[in-house]
């Protein structure tokens, strides 16, 4: 239920609905987007990031809230900890057991490692990741009238042509194949009655690419290869996050220190090779915006892994999605899915008048939001001074006829419903949330991560801890798939190298010893620790008089 | 954020008392069990995930002061109320059957054969009354229990595996797990196969488009730009597949 002062901004948006329906705004051109971007996109705000003060990435320009955690000392004095002792020894680590991770696992199966010599390690419960909440869908160019050429430019397009080609090339070129490893396994992908894909667009897509399973397509990928791994008997370790890489005589990465984050002991693991797979950074709340993302996205991944020397690409850009929740209260920032707009939901003003073609790519859909609420002022306000914009929902079944709404976007109209909100007949109010880290450690074709000085012997990164894939910004439908493609080129890669690879001989942590140094070097103090593990929501008063005796 | 403090104010105008395993907490009212629990003091382990109920990971059981009704439902999508006696359940055993996929069939044994614990179901409807999703919980297992793979894949395909069903259930069904494999057989045996991307596969591995892309690899981004902004998109309305090429 809406309060008084913006049902009356709901009328205003019922009284233009029929002529809305009948035609969209002007997509922009090139110069108009830079505009908006420039003006009001929060990337584009110099003071909400700085240099990295040391390592491989020395200078990039990331957001205050990544530098914290770069220029941060380690949990632990690496002599605390005894590598003599393995508690865990294995062909292949794989940190994170969200999308990329699984799917590595099973690739790496499939390539000959056997189960028991694969181990997931994960922070969370195996499948707690971004990937079970990504809504909307997964694009694959597998249509007549599309291709991965024509995938490739409006992937690189989207990311403003900062991607790397070749890793671009990859995600296209191994998208359809994904989509059919998935039928195979029995993901029950939306499709018509002689089993033709249902395919939308999506913001950014020049060709109705993105393939669903009603609203909840992660978590229908999710629970299927997760389940796959369980069949197939793949060991994970849940609640034990990995806190620092391990590495060898030879500068290899072989292995990890990880967490029980339960008992609060440490494991040491051996592995012939490790993939990284720990996703990305939402629960940073970049510039305190809020997030759609898992309790679980604190960057960890990228910080250990950038003390073993890895770069980082295209941290400079964060993805906002356009339409998080800005009412009610209890769900402010969690997703509404681009889909909403894919079916013909339309961003309205507190007038009831478009503003923006609802499908531009992600940051200039984001950005025209904020203009409309901070600089033309025409956004709606909500009882606890959140600012947002219509999202005209009720369109949806005008045009694709009565029960859309509930058959195609069941999680979302579920989600509303519980707060007496019904949006098959009453519009959704939006504001940009914090969604993606575009960027993350570089990796090469092959899912390598690479160093300033080439690959990192023995270490590959799938899904959102990786970056390059994306460039500047990620379109939506290209991160299920960016887990998927690159989760099965890590799992591929990685067995070959361990089946060539031998057990490392000794273990150490000098690594994490010289990045000590630096920090001292650089002077910075010791007040911050990272990885971040978890965020901590507790309230103030309850922090201000915690103290830790147990 | 000036904006947050005025919020917290204004939220702490009026507060709740609920009880987490009993002991009594005031919070903001409005809170979701989620948030409440942290204001509290609470920092979660277990008992968080997605916070935003796609992951089960956060399912609580509570019942209100005075009342006899057993509630379940997610922590991340329920707001407290005053007197709420509440719970986490964050983990339920269950035992979930492995399987070959490709080795069984979707017949109307399989899910009876692989869960014969079905066959106790005594359609109490506990189950369904538990499913935070509200999902025709018993009437999927019932399905299931016919062979009717159809049914029960499309009848629990928005499950999110909190376990809260089979915590309830009287003939101790592990029901998110049968629907689990329901799902899994109809997606791979009974829904048709997508014709069009078998073909783009076999293109792509007879190497249809490795040239062409080898080519786009290769422009500087002047040319990128120039074609990226004269693409043709796809209008919206259906309309007969364009030529290839295009």
């Amino acid at each position: 239920m809406y309060p008084k002062e913006m049902q009356k901004s709901i009328k205003k948006v019922e009284a233009t609905r029929e002529e809305r329906l009948k035609k969209l705004p002007e997509r922009m051109n090139e110069k108009e987007r830079d505009e908006v971007l420039k003006k009001w996109h929060p990337d584009y705000k110099p003071e909400a990031k700085r240099k990295i003060k040391i390592g491989a990435s020395k200078g990039s320009i990331v957001p205050h809230e990544v530098a914290d955690l770069i220029e941060a000392y380690p949990l632990f004095e690496p002599d605390e900890i005894d590598l003599s002792q393995i508690d865990y020894d294995t062909d292949i680590l794989i940190i994170g057991g969200g999308g990329a991770g699984t799917t590595a696992a099973l690739f790496a199966y499939y390539s000959g490692i056997k189960p028991e010599d694969i181990l997931i390690a994960t922070k969370l419960r195996h499948g707690d990741a971004n990937t079970m909440m990504a809504q909307g869908g997964i694009q694959a160019a597998d249509k007549e009238n599309d291709s991965p050429v024509i995938h490739y430019l409006d992937v690189i397009g989207g990311g403003h042509y900062a991607n790397k080609p070749e890793l671009v090339a990859q995600l296209v070129m191994n998208a359809p194949e994904i989509i059919k490893w998935h039928e195979e396994l029995g993901v029950m992908y939306d499709k018509k009655e002689d089993g033709e894909m249902i395919t939308i667009h999506g913001g950014g897509t020049s060709r109705k690419r993105m393939h669903s399973a009603k609203d909840y397509t992660g978590m229908e990928i999710m629970r299927v290869i997760r389940d796959e791994a369980r069949n197939v008997g793949i060991k994970v370790l849940e609640f034990s996050p990995a806190i620092e890489l391990i590495k060898d005589d030879e500068d290899k990465v072989a292995g990890a220190v990880l967490y029980n984050l339960e008992t609060e002991q440490y494991y040491v693991v051996r592995a012939k090779t490790t993939i990284l797979a720990t996703g990305g950074f939402g629960r940073l709340h970049i510039q305190g915006f809020p997030t759609t993302n898992h309790y679980g996205a604190t960057f960890d991944g990228a910080v250990i892994a950038y003390r073993a020397g890895a770069k980082l690409r295209d941290m400079d850009s964060v993805q906002y999605h356009p339409t998080g929740v800005a009412y009610p209260e209890q769900i402010v920032g969690l997703l509404v899915t681009e889909k909403v707009r894919g079916l013909g939901g339309q961003p309205v003003n507190a007038d009831g008048e478009q503003f923006v073609h609802p499908l531009e790519p992600r940051d200039v859909e984001a950005a025209s939001f904020i203009r409309e609420c901070y600089g033309r002022n025409k956004g709606v306000v909500t009882p606890t001074g959140m600012r947002g914009v219509w999202l005209d929902s009720p369109l949806i079944e005008m045009i694709h006829g009565e029960g859309t709404i509930e058959k195609r976007l069941g999680a979302m109209f579920r989600m509303f419903k519980r707060f007496d909100i019904d949006m098959r007949y009453e519009p959704i109010l939006v504001f940009p949330t914090l969604h993606y880290q575009n960027g993350g450690v570089e990796i090469n074709e092959n899912a390598q991560v690479l160093s300033k000085n080439g690959v990192i012997k023995g270490l590959f990164a799938a899904g959102e801890v990786e970056g390059g894939v994306h460039g500047k910004n990620r379109l939506m439908g290209n991160s299920l798939l960016d887990t998927q493609v690159f989760g099965k080129i890590a799992g591929i890669n990685a067995g070959k190298y361990a089946k060539k690879a031998k057990k490392s001989k000794k273990l150490n942590l000098k690594h994490v010893e010289s990045y000590i140094n630096e920090l001292e070097k650089a002077k910075i103090k010791e007040e911050r620790k990272a990885p971040l593990l978890l965020p901590d929501y507790r309230e103030k008063n309850v922090l201000s008089r915690a103290i830790d005796i147990l | 954020m000036a904006r947050k403090d005025k919020k917290e104010e204004k939220l702490k105008m009026k507060m709740v008392r609920i009880y987490i395993m009993g002991k009594e907490y005031k919070v903001p009212e409005g809170l979701t069990i989620m948030k409440a629990m942290e204001y509290a003091g609470y920092r979660y382990i277990r008992g968080a995930g997605c916070r935003a109920g796609f992951c089960g990971a956060c399912a609580t059981v509570y019942r209100k002061e005075g009342e006899y009704k057993l509630n379940a439902d997610l922590a991340c999508q329920t707001t407290v109320e005053d007197g709420m006696y509440l719970v986490q359940l964050p983990f339920t055993p269950a035992n979930k059957a492995t399987y070959d996929v490709n080795k069984i069939k979707a017949d109307d044994k399989t899910l009876v054969n692989f869960y014969p614990e079905i066959a106790r179901c005594v359609s109490c409807n506990t189950c369904t009354k538990a499913c935070p999703q509200e999902l025709e919980v018993m009437d999927y297992i019932q399905s299931a229990l016919r062979g009717d793979m159809k049914k029960t894949a499309e009848l629990s395909f928005d499950c999110i595996q909190c376990g809260l069903c089979a915590m309830r259930c009287p003939a101790e069904i592990a029901h998110y797990h049968v629907a689990q494999l329901a799902r899994r057989l109809y997606g791979k045996y009974l829904m048709p196969k997508a014709e069009h991307l078998e073909k783009r596969v076999n293109e792509i591995k007879r190497k249809r488009f490795d040239e062409e892309i080898g080519k786009m690899m290769k422009r500087n981004i002047e040319e990128l730009r120039k074609m990226y902004n004269a693409r043709d998109i796809e209008p919206e309305e259906e309309e007969e597949p364009k030529r290839e090429g295009d």
